[in-house]
């Protein structure tokens, strides 16, 4: 297939001049197959404006967000609520938030609670899939097949409730980490991709003397950098985010993690009291949207490094879950 | 080796097997000071009360409404997004707007539940702009009427760009000399896409269609638990928060229980059926697949 010929006896619409479609750039020659019809005009005017509003629906509120957090008074009044250029300004928002101290507890928490929690999860379930991907592991399927009906039901809420209390973790940082340790999608994510690696690899390290520990440290993880990578991040992102757990488990605010702190401040407007009652120079919205800010920053700044990797990551899953 | 799979599977079976002993409640008077094994039994009398319960037929209803609607509503428009997608020749711009969209999967229900009141709410965007207008503004955050419409405009912000990329990895499955052979034979663009490009994602579209189904029960728990207050029950109850909110915060263990394990049965009989069917049709789909 060349694909450079503009010919073709399919070109059925006669060729305008791609050149000049406003707001979009004209398709380079050579992406377009010869058979494939020269885009018309107003195909890719429609095209062009739909992508915009996609990118438009999800970027302006996050822009929103972070401008607002910014802003002043003026400013919130002035665009209706939602800053996206602040005329004023000023980190006065952030500042509140961070002497109440409760924000900076939370995010502390949060910290602590992601950090650990994708530690020992990554470990359970490196250890996990590593073992059940080796051929001739007693008693590996049956492993496996306990671990993968658990994606079939779900013991739902009292019942776990009632675990996590008899356990002696109800109010304990532990009750974050715990229930949700493993994923039985992530361990078949990791575990279909170690049963890729060849077996030639293997059987060499053990010739030269290597255990299965060595083997997994040294030879398996080297080569399965991306798709931890992927595994890590949604991990992560899943005690970044998690509040279901700390709604349940935890009843003393003190060790509350950022998303319930983000409920009692943005969504209930309690705890605000010094921003509402105007003793605090920031305007109570942005302060609101300045802890937002806080809790998505995080996730905005892993996310341009990992997201090549999410595809894979995905179907891998898709095609043996 | 085994010991390197233990600590995996003691998760398991602790935190995914052992609590299925805690559903006994269902059946018992349970008082959480005498314990399990003391409290006394109640035979069925759990579930009669629950299905004697308006609230509890409410909160049904509520699911599968809200299911109901993100099916029809949610369901297509990643299927739509990917085409849009795909059909985007320059792979830079394209790969710009895959960042773009996959990013909200990331954000957590807080947060995104937070944008939205900054944006639908009381004195957010939306009903300033219609003040401003001289419209009688309006709060959807608010409104019990328009709480399932809420939850999905808020899936769709959510989900729907990573939910493309199963419908992008079947859309590049579909062979190339396919749309060449069809352009050649006078196919224009949208018969290429009816003739060509639907009947290659069909059996993916089916396969999710199916495994949707099997969780209509199950609806994002986490989303409808922080605006239930701002509709108030009626129309922001679900199952799962039922029996929050009945059994965690009320106090009403048994009865909340007995409502748990009938969703988790039928859930898991929706589940494994779903399966089943789909397997009977990812099956022809992998076929089909082969045999291009």
């Amino acid at each position: 297939m060349a694909l450079t010929a503009e010919t073709g006896g399919a070109t059925r619409t006669p060729a305008p001049d791609p050149a000049p479609a406003p707001r979009s750039r004209p398709p380079k020659r050579n992406l377009r197959p010869p058979w494939m019809e020269a885009p018309t005009r107003s195909g890719t005017a429609l095209k062009a404006l739909a992508l915009i509003l996609v990118v438009a629906a999800v970027g302006y509120p996050f822009l929103g967000v972070i401008g607002t957090s910014f802003a002043s008074q003026e400013d919130i009044v002035r665009s209706n609520g939602l800053v996206l250029v602040p005329d004023h300004p000023s980190l006065e928002a952030y500042r509140t938030i961070f002497t109440g101290g409760v924000v900076l507890r939370g995010l502390l928490v949060s910290v602590a609670v992601t950090t650990l929690g994708t530690v020992c999860s990554l470990l359970a379930t490196i250890g996990m899939a590593f073992g059940l991907s080796r051929p001739g592991v007693t008693g590996s399927r049956f492993l496996l097949m306990t671990a993968l009906f658990t994606m079939l039901f779900n013991p739902g809420i009292i019942p776990n409730f009632l675990l996590v209390n008899g356990l002696g973790l109800y109010d304990t940082y532990a009750s974050l980490v715990l229930p949700t340790m493993v994923s039985a999608f992530n361990l078949v994510v990791l575990r279909s991709f170690f049963m890729g690696l060849p077996q030639e690899l293997f059987d060499s390290a053990r010739v030269d003397g290597a255990g299965d520990f060595r083997i997994l440290v040294r030879i398996v993880l080297p080569l399965s950098k991306a798709v931890l990578a992927v595994i890590s991040l949604f991990y992560a992102v899943t005690y970044w985010n998690a509040f279901f757990n700390a709604m349940l488990y935890l009843d003393d605010a003190d060790k509350w993690p950022l998303p319930m702190v983000l409920r009692t401040f943005v969504l209930q407007g309690r705890g605000m009291e010094s921003v509402a009652s105007g003793e605090s120079p920031a305007p109570l919205q942005a302060a609101q949207m300045a802890v937002l800010v806080v809790a998505v920053i995080p996730i905005l700044l892993v996310y341009p490094f990992l997201q090549r990797y999410f595809t894979k990551g995905v179907l891998t899953g898709a095609v043996k879950g | 080796m085994l010991l390197l799979v233990l600590p995996g599977f003691l998760y398991f079976v602790v935190f995914h097997y052992v609590p299925l002993t805690g559903y006994v409640i269902a059946f018992k008077d349970y008082q959480p000071y005498l314990g399990y094994a003391d409290s006394p039994w109640a035979g069925i009398a759990n579930f009669q009360a629950a299905f004697a319960e308006p609230a509890f037929w409410s909160a049904l209803v509520n699911t599968l409404e809200i299911a109901g609607i993100q099916l029809v509503f949610f369901f297509p428009v990643p299927i739509g997004l990917a085409l849009l997608l795909n059909s985007v020749l320059s792979s830079k711009l394209r790969r710009f707007v895959q960042s773009v969209v996959y990013l909200p999967h990331f954000i957590g229900w807080v947060v995104i539940v937070s944008i939205f009141q900054q944006i639908l709410g009381g004195a957010g965007v939306l009903p300033n702009l219609m003040d401003d207008a001289g419209m009688p503004s309006y709060d959807m955050m608010t409104d019990p009427g328009a709480f399932p419409w809420l939850l999905a405009l808020q899936l769709i912000w959510k989900d729907a760009g990573w939910g493309t990329i199963i419908f992008l990895a079947a859309l590049l499955t579909i062979d190339k000399q396919q749309y060449e052979a069809a352009a050649i034979d006078g196919a224009g663009s949208w018969r290429r896409l009816w003739h060509v490009t639907l009947p290659g994602i069909v059996p993916v579209v089916i396969l999710l269609l199916i495994l949707n189904l099997g969780q209509i029960l199950t609806v994002g728990f986490e989303q409808i638990v922080l605006q239930r207050d701002a509709v108030g029950p009626d129309s922001g109850e679900v199952l799962d928060t039922y029996v929050y909110y009945h059994g965690i915060k009320g106090g009403d263990w048994g009865v909340s229980a007995a409502v748990g394990l009938v969703k988790a049965v039928i859930g898991t009989a929706l589940v494994l059926g779903a399966n089943k069917v789909a397997h009977f049709f990812g099956q022809d789909g992998i076929y089909r697949g082969a045999d291009r």
